[in-house]
């Protein structure tokens, strides 16, 4: 039984790295029209920048988890406002042809530099140790992991659907021309969602530098495993991507115990059965 | 919107004969290589490359379908012929014959998944489709998981070519590249092919016309398939091994970017796509990880500034069809 908990426990961790990387891909997706591959390079540029931020400014783990999704999210926009604003109005698979780019550059820089192995970041002094809840143990951090990313998608959630910039954006989404003509900023909107999708992705590698090491390609596998959650679950609402992130989590956690041969191919085949059954995915609308 | 192509110039009986002097002269060009001094090994690998990059571009350029999972075929395929040939000891033509077959069979059921979802959901579903292939490779028993299957015995093709001399070899995987071309340019030239390009431009005008899209773009999926499948094949002669790499997604990027360079929705621009990028990697080889930067920055550069590719930009140029 033991071994069954810790699987669910590694399955809501990576169900929460789904989470916060599908949640930023339908952000980006529904303002600016692109799948972002660029999605896992710059999760790993926030894992990155906090190793960094530790081993060349000595700063801590606490204030990297605030600025290493800033520093990320800057670079961002200065992605959105170099390039990617250039392709509105372009046909979309420009936008994923662009960001693939992107992503291509980034890891290539970092693999030139680290290699492939891992670099170890270590867990915050205040999180380390375990409880024994009785029934198993949980290591403090990892219990920490899947509780602020919880927050943080319910965060986003309740700030897209529930505030007035919320509505500005989720009516940017359906019609920026009209929006724009309310003396409404939209280009800067545009500018400021890609930073925060791109923010949520470098606080997820943050969060996942001290389990998972710091490495070049960290990313590179996760976001097509991402993909398929997205195509799952489809971009049509926040909430939809935050549950399937973590159902899907917590669905490879269980295989990875009842049959671990199929654990890295289960989110895949999940895919292919809803396409099967239900095409326009499990949140519904039609692309 | 604008459309990913940009010929909108009718096929006139003139570009049908534009486009067969140049095919000639392509051919003449390959046809002498061998006496050239060009290492014959590395005009193989690209024309596998190139013929690859065509049956993708059949995809894309004709049909609007984006697929970011065309290695799944090349490896499919790959792995199937080396193993026919190596543990089955069939001869060549039969091996090259299990290969296409292996990869018909995976596109028509990867077909009937993907073809599913629209736009960008196709480009992710095929991606992913490709990805739980890659696992399914890694874990198997007959593809040697790491190693890959190495050593293939080369043989006699028909019974006669003896494909362990490079000429001959060079021969028989140059006509196996005009024979795939020459298919591609027939199917984009036939009234399937117009009517591709008609989806393309305009789907719900096409479905109001009263076509059943999803089974062009269906059948568009499996001639790519499997011919992306022959050029699987016929590599593993050129490389004598199959291997992880063929299926990695780094690969189906590859076949994008070579395709995106020549111009997509150009008939000639994936070879001469190929050649860039196979040449290219040839060259920056000793350079690392920085090939694969170069490889990035030319995406972003041709997406942002150069979208026609090569070949788009001449025949715009010159107002042909190439």
């Amino acid at each position: 039984m033991q071994a069954l908990y810790a699987q669910l426990l590694v399955g809501l961790i990576n169900g929460s790295f789904y989470a916060l990387l599908s949640l930023g891909l339908a952000v980006i997706f529904g303002m600016l029209n692109i799948i972002n591959f660029a999605h896992g390079a710059l999760y790993m540029m926030g894992a990155f920048v906090a190793y960094f931020l530790l081993n060349l400014g000595g700063i801590s783990y606490w204030w990297a988890l605030l600025l290493a999704p800033i520093i990320v999210g800057i670079f961002g926009m200065i992605l959105e406002r170099t390039m990617l604003q250039w392709l509105t109005g372009l046909d979309h698979l420009y936008g994923l042809l662009l960001t693939f780019g992107i992503a291509l550059i980034v890891q290539g820089v970092f693999q030139n530099y680290f290699g492939s192995s891992g670099l170890p970041y270590a867990i915050p002094d205040q999180l380390k140790g375990g409880m024994n809840l009785g029934f198993m143990f949980l290591p403090i951090y990892r219990g920490w992991v899947v509780v602020f990313s919880l927050v943080v998608c319910l965060a986003t959630w309740f700030l897209i659907e529930k505030t007035q910039l919320g509505a500005y954006l989720r009516a940017a989404t359906e019609n920026p021309t009209l929006v724009r003509a309310f003396g409404i900023n939209v280009p800067r909107m545009i500018t400021l969602t890609y930073g925060l999708g791109v923010g949520l992705a470098a606080l997820a590698g943050v969060l996942s530098a001290p389990i998972n090491q710091v490495r070049p390609l960290m990313g590179a596998d996760l976001i097509i495993v991402v993909f398929a959650v997205v195509v799952i679950g489809g971009m049509g609402s926040i909430m939809g991507s935050i549950i399937t992130g973590f159902a899907l989590g917590v669905i490879e956690g269980l295989t990875k115990y009842f049959y671990p041969e199929a654990s890295n191919t289960v989110v895949f085949v999940l895919m292919v059965l809803v396409l099967l059954v239900k095409p326009t995915g499990l949140t519904g609308r039609a692309a | 919107m604008t459309t990913l192509t940009d010929d909108t110039l009718p096929v006139t009986p003139r570009a049908m004969r534009d486009e067969m002097i140049v095919f000639v002269l392509m051919a003449l060009l390959l046809a002498a290589v061998p006496f050239t001094g060009v290492y014959p090994f590395f005009v193989m690998q690209a024309l596998c490359f190139a013929l690859l990059a065509c049956a993708f571009n059949l995809l894309i350029g004709y049909g609007g379908l984006l697929s970011f999972g065309h290695a799944m075929f090349l490896g499919t395929a790959g792995y199937c012929s080396a193993h026919a040939l190596k543990v089955w000891a069939l001869p060549p033509e039969l091996g090259i014959l299990v290969g296409i077959a292996a990869a018909f069979v995976l596109s028509i059921i990867t077909g009937y998944i993907s073809i599913r979802r629209q736009g960008i959901y196709f480009s992710m579903i095929t991606l992913a489709l490709s990805q739980l292939l890659y696992f399914i490779y890694l874990q198997v028993p007959f593809t040697h998981g790491e190693d890959g299957i190495q050593g293939i015995p080369q043989g006699y093709m028909f019974g006669v070519f003896d494909l362990s001399k490079p000429t001959v070899l060079y021969y028989v995987v140059l006509a196996g590249f005009l024979a795939g071309f020459l298919l591609i340019f027939r199917i984009i030239n036939s009234p399937f092919g117009e009517v591709l390009k008609a989806i393309r431009e305009n789907e719900p005008r096409a479905i109001s016309l009263g076509y059943r899209t999803d089974q062009y773009k269906f059948l568009a999926f499996v001639l790519s398939g499997t011919l992306a499948g022959f050029a699987g094949a016929l590599k593993v002669f050129v490389a004598q091994n199959a291997s992880l790499t063929d299926v990695h997604w780094s690969m189906s990027g590859e076949v994008v970017l070579m395709t995106l360079v020549g111009g997509l929705g150009t008939i000639f621009g994936p070879v001469v796509g190929a050649f860039v990028i196979i040449a290219m990697q040839q060259y920056l080889a000793g350079f690392g990880q920085w090939v694969t930067v170069i490889q990035g920055a030319i995406f972003v550069i041709c997406v942002l500034t150069f979208r026609r590719g090569v070949i788009g930009e001449i025949a715009h140029y010159f107002r042909r069809s190439l």
